[in-house]
């Protein structure tokens, strides 16, 4: 597969993976390597010292993927800046997915408040990969402010509803200046093929991978998919139309 | 003394450092980051760091997301 290129840095594959909601770290870390992902998303939450846990960081080697650090939990933009700086303190690599969702229902971004903190963690020398819904206005907004990616939803965090909002993910990916993850919603691998197929440079799968019954075989599958999506892309797909077309010879033999 | 440990009260002796707290409780300070009065102490300045009575201080890590 040709690469992704995502602020000047090649990558082989163009499927990220998320760590959470897996059953064990050996589940987690099965899917993985079953992706063959090379960036990873983790999350950033207080230590809770009564029931101590085995490190995350214990189990994902650095050389090999790139920890890609969420804000998720942030409300507004000011939380989300303190957990990137947060995360940068821990010794991550400045890139950031910024998500900045203060309702607990749907997990929607907020618009205004991700632009706001994308804004200020550009200049602050961070590689912020933004999760935003499917605006096409928005995405140009926040790659003038010099964000490395747009990630717009398929469908609502964790809903395995697949790509829900074709038009608008359309028009993003056609009016693009960086690339375009589609992340959020994405429950099989026919989902992330659709996104790849329509141009997407890249995806970021979770839920669908933890919640498998075999993770690991699940990350193979959707590797297949992205992989399937991507060259079917490259290949140039057909137009749909709404009359036959025959695909044999209409001349000849039978009645002619 | 009291400080406020990650939202929650906690007592502690007098003239104890960030990175004293941190080994009482057995937290590599490799694997967390400390922010304390919103402030984030950089890993090696964690034991010049002396905790006064209401400080607060929140010790994050990772954990698995999306």
């Amino acid at each position: 597969m040709d690469q992704l290129i995502i602020a000047g840095r090649a990558f082989n594959s163009r499927l990220m993976v998320g760590t959470g909601k897996f059953a064990s770290n050996e589940e987690m870390v099965a899917s993985m390597e079953g992706a063959a992902s090379e960036i990873v998303t983790v999350a950033l939450r207080r230590v809770d010292i009564d029931n101590p846990q085995d490190s995350l960081l214990n189990h994902i080697d650095p050389k090999r993927y790139l920890l890609l650090p969420n804000t998720s939990g942030a409300r507004d933009a000011e939380e989300a800046i303190r957990l990137a700086r947060l995360a940068r303190a821990a010794g991550c690599e400045p890139w950031v997915k910024l998500e900045v969702t203060p309702d607990p229902y749907y997990l929607l971004p907020d618009p205004i408040e991700t632009l706001k903190a994308a804004e200020v963690l550009v200049k602050e020398g961070f590689i912020v990969l933004p999760y935003i819904n499917a605006d096409p206005v928005l995405a140009k907004h926040l790659q003038e402010a010099g964000t490395a990616t747009v990630m717009p939803l398929g469908s609502p965090i964790g809903t395995n509803k697949g790509v829900r909002n074709r038009d608008n993910i359309a028009i993003i990916i056609e009016q693009a200046t960086v690339p375009v993850v589609v992340d959020a919603g994405l429950g099989a691998p026919s989902h992330a093929a659709e996104a790849m197929e329509m141009g997407a440079d890249a995806v970021l799968v979770n839920t669908a991978l933890a919640v498998a019954r075999n993770p690991g075989a699940m990350g193979v599958a959707f590797k297949k998919g992205v992989e399937a999506g991507r060259e079917a892309y490259l290949a140039g797909l057909g137009k749909q139309q709404d009359c036959a077309e025959a695909s044999s010879p209409l001349t000849g033999f039978l009645g002619a | 003394m009291n400080i406020t440990f990650n939202g929650k009260a906690k007592q502690l002796a007098a003239n104890t450092s960030i990175q004293e707290l941190l080994d009482q409780l057995r937290l590599d300070c490799l694997q967390v980051v400390v922010e304390h009065n919103r402030n984030i102490v950089p890993r090696q300045r964690l034991a010049e760091v002396i905790l006064n009575d209401g400080d607060t201080l929140e010790v994050i890590h990772f954990v698995g997301g999306g």
